[in-house]
């Protein structure tokens, strides 16, 4: 006797548990799939495993202390954010930084941007499922910014460097030969990504067209940094509101087209090779001797009552600082944008619909640094 | 006959081929560390012994003795004997593998046969395992499996079929012996290049490592497997690997026959396969470490709809060649052809993809306006 229903077979949807402890999560995150056999039908993003208080920390040192704290929020751009906290901070005290002190200031933050999108472009290769190769490749490359670095700054992640109104010791003397023997080695690097991953026909049918997100919806989502510029939209701080000395120097801003994985992917690349540019470009122009931290600056600097907003274009996008002072030697407020927290927010809407495998790559092209999400 | 007595000969042969089997999983890993070690500009194992040659046994006793974990809710039966469904039939295949003229275990008239149906069984022990951890990963990757194991299975069957046809045998040592002027891979080009990338799913390595596929299903149905257990899924895949990379070069590449001939002596006819083998293998370790992973339902619609026609138009080849007796060159031609085409429409599919994106990077100089 045939069996017979009179409706179809019911299938229940899963919900698996990716993460707090995944490979693919890239540091603490926790994301609950709903999914229907491999289709994502819900994305849930628990964050916060990682938060420890890095505002409210600040709040308790003086503004020099609170350098380190910055450090430890993105722990891969940490000039980048230790900038836009000086540059807060200079803004309030009026501070005038001198110019070889802006430039080393420049010089180094674009070498950690191009530090940090070689790590992006190793982690999403290991992500897309390349058995560690673009991982190795740019590791090389990376590894040899962060021995600059410790060169520079005597430590490999937690530089502490720049200070309000300059940088905390001189550069060594070999600064600019060893830069450009590193730019040597960052095109290879790039060019060696490039030819691995760009073109390579499993790549392109994997990342292309997947979360896509339209320019309208990014700006709605806060989204800033590429993932924004992969929608189109030519948004790059450095460009429209230039800080510290950036309007000195010349550079495309690259933006895509689909703003699909694919693109961020691809405006990452490109900027690698402007960021390479504005290096040697600000190389050029460096003075090649004069001070480098503003004369009279305290030690315990007391800013005047006040609020500030300063926002930087860092690697993964707009890093804000909102500061208040009271007068006293520490800030009253501390609140931080932080570009991943925006970026993070639109998981859901770019992930739903896609298939699991995809919703591993979405969460990897946003390049989330956890600590910088919970702070 | 090895000695006398049958039942002694069994053994000795039996005990060969997993002395050998267990030797060569242990140097393929080795050697597979060192090969993507050597890609990625790193040197691979080095402490263990010279230059790292002894860590796969430094490994293989730490897998011994680590505590065989079974977690509280698996199906307790499934669960254990997962690993031997999928470990017997990779040793089953080993058994009829012919390595020269006369070495083999024991060599049927339809080896070939015997061992792509025989290897079809191990799916059924990813599956349990997938079922039996009561690990949604693992059910995840274990499903995974299925799907594309079985759906590989078909154009790899087929392409053998292509080359059974040209020799009219499915005996092993038949088809090489056929071989000794011309290796199959010229006749067959279409059918090889079909062979390799069906192989690959079926060894689930890149770009296929979809079902253990590390960043989405963390190991998939093997996640909760450890100590001896895993090990012996690791050493099937291994054997898989060694048995397939056998098996092209029986079919495609000429066995020991190629290019010395049958009369070349049983050191030479060694090297020989050893060299095609390894060949082969070095392929596979070569895919591993390049390629990114396609993603379930690419990876389904490639094996059905590019794969699989691909495989019926070589045999349709093969038998019009072998019904009207047309010269071996047709096929040569025809194949050929084929498998340009074939590599054609796989680039061609991409680069259309690549099409409405024009001008990728457009400079805007923005300053002091900004958008949205």
């Amino acid at each position: 006797m045939p069996f017979e229903t009179d409706h179809e077979l019911e299938t229940i949807d899963l919900n698996i548990n990716v993460g707090p402890q995944h490979p693919a999560t890239h540091g603490v995150f926790r994301m609950i799939l709903q999914i229907d056999g491999e289709v994502v039908r819900d994305v849930d993003p628990v964050i916060g495993y990682m938060h420890r208080g890095d505002e409210k920390l600040s709040e308790n040192c003086d503004y020099r202390q609170a350098i380190g704290y910055q450090d430890r929020t993105d722990y891969l751009a940490q000039f980048n954010n230790e900038l836009v906290y000086c540059l807060a901070v200079e803004k309030l005290g009026g501070y005038q930084v001198p110019e070889r002190a802006e430039y080393i200031r420049v010089i180094l933050s674009e070498m950690n941007r191009i530090a940090s999108h070689f790590m992006f472009m190793g982690a999403f290769g290991t992500d897309i499922g390349v058995f560690a190769t673009p991982f190795m490749y740019t590791f090389r490359e990376r590894e040899r910014i962060q021995d600059f670095f410790e060169e520079v700054t005597g430590e490999r992640m937690m530089y502490n460097y720049f200070r309000p109104g300059g940088i905390g010791w001189d550069v060594p003397t070999n600064f600019e030969e060893r830069i450009r023997g590193l730019l040597v080695h960052v095109r290879e690097g790039i060019a060696d990504i490039d030819n691995l991953l760009t073109d390579n026909e499993v790549f392109v049918a994997r990342t292309r067209g997947i979360g896509a997100i339209s320019p309208q919806d990014a700006i709605d989502w806060g989204l800033s940094g590429p993932m924004l510029r992969a929608t189109g939209v030519p948004f790059d701080l450095r460009k429209a509101e230039p800080y510290s000395i950036y309007d000195r120097f010349e550079f495309d801003v690259p933006v895509g087209e689909n703003g699909d994985v694919y693109d961020r992917y691809t405006v990452r690349l490109e900027e690698l090779r402007q960021s390479a540019r504005v290096v040697e470009q600000a190389l050029d122009q460096m003075p090649k001797d004069g001070p480098i931290i503003a004369s009279g600056i305290p030690r315990i600097i007391r800013l005047p009552a006040g609020e500030v907003y300063q926002r930087c274009e860092n690697p993964r996008g707009e890093y804000g600082i909102y500061l208040i002072s009271k007068g006293s030697e520490k800030p009253y407020r501390l609140k931080i944008r932080s570009p991943c927290f925006s970026n993070l927010s639109a998981l859901r809407a770019m992930a739903v619909g896609h298939y699991v495998a995809d919703a591993v790559i979405i969460l990897g092209s946003i390049d989330i640094v956890l600590c910088e999400v919970d702070r | 006959m090895i000695a006398d007595n049958p039942w002694l000969d069994a053994l000795i042969r039996l005990l060969a081929a997993v002395a050998l089997m267990t030797f060569s999983s242990l140097t393929l890993i080795y050697l597979e560390r060192k090969f993507i070690g050597r890609i990625q500009m790193r040197l691979g194992p080095m402490r263990v012994g010279p230059y790292g040659t002894l860590q796969s046994i430094a490994d293989a006793i730490k897998l011994v003795s680590k505590e065989d974990l079974r977690p509280h809710t698996a199906d307790r039966w499934v669960f254990e004997l997962a690993p031997y469904v999928v470990f017997i039939p990779s040793f089953l295949t080993f058994v009829s593998l012919p390595f020269t003229a006369d070495w083999f275990v024991r060599n049927f008239e339809l080896g070939l046969f015997y061992i792509l149906a025989v290897s079809g069984v191990s799916v059924v022990g990813v599956v349990m395992a997938g079922w039996g951890s009561d690990n949604r990963y693992a059910l995840l990757g274990g499903v995974r499996a299925a799907a594309q194991l079985i759906s590989y299975e078909v154009p790899l069957i087929l392409a053998m079929l292509g080359a059974v046809m040209i020799a009219e045998s499915m005996d092993l040592i038949d088809i090489v012996n056929g071989q000794g002027r011309v290796p199959y891979i010229v006749w067959q080009p279409l059918g090889f290049l079909i062979f390799f990338i069906a192989a690959l799913a079926e060894l689930y390595r890149n770009p296929f490592d979809i079902p253990v596929a590390e960043t989405e299903v963390v190991g998939g149905p093997f996640i909760e497997y450890s100590g001896i257990r895993w090990g012996m899924f690791f050493l099937a895949e291994y054997t898989t690997l060694l048995i397939l990379s056998v098996l092209a070069s029986l079919v495609f590449l000429g066995g020991w026959n190629w290019p010395l001939g049958n009369e070349a002596g049983i050191g030479l006819q060694l090297v020989w396969i050893v060299l095609k083998t390894s060949f082969m293998i070095m392929l596979f370790f070569w895919a591993r470490a390049t390629f990114p992973r396609l993603r379930i339902d690419q990876l389904m619609s490639f094996s059905w709809q590019v794969l699989l026609p691909l495989s019926f138009l070589q045999i349709v080849i093969n038998g019009l060649v072998k019904v009207y007796n047309w010269p071996d060159i047709v096929l040569l031609l025809s194949s050929g052809g084929a498998t340009a085409l074939a590599l054609y429409f796989i680039y061609a599919s991409v680069q259309r993809m690549q099409e409405p994106y024009p001008q990728r990077f457009t400079t805007v100089m923005t300053r002091k306006e900004p958008v949205g």
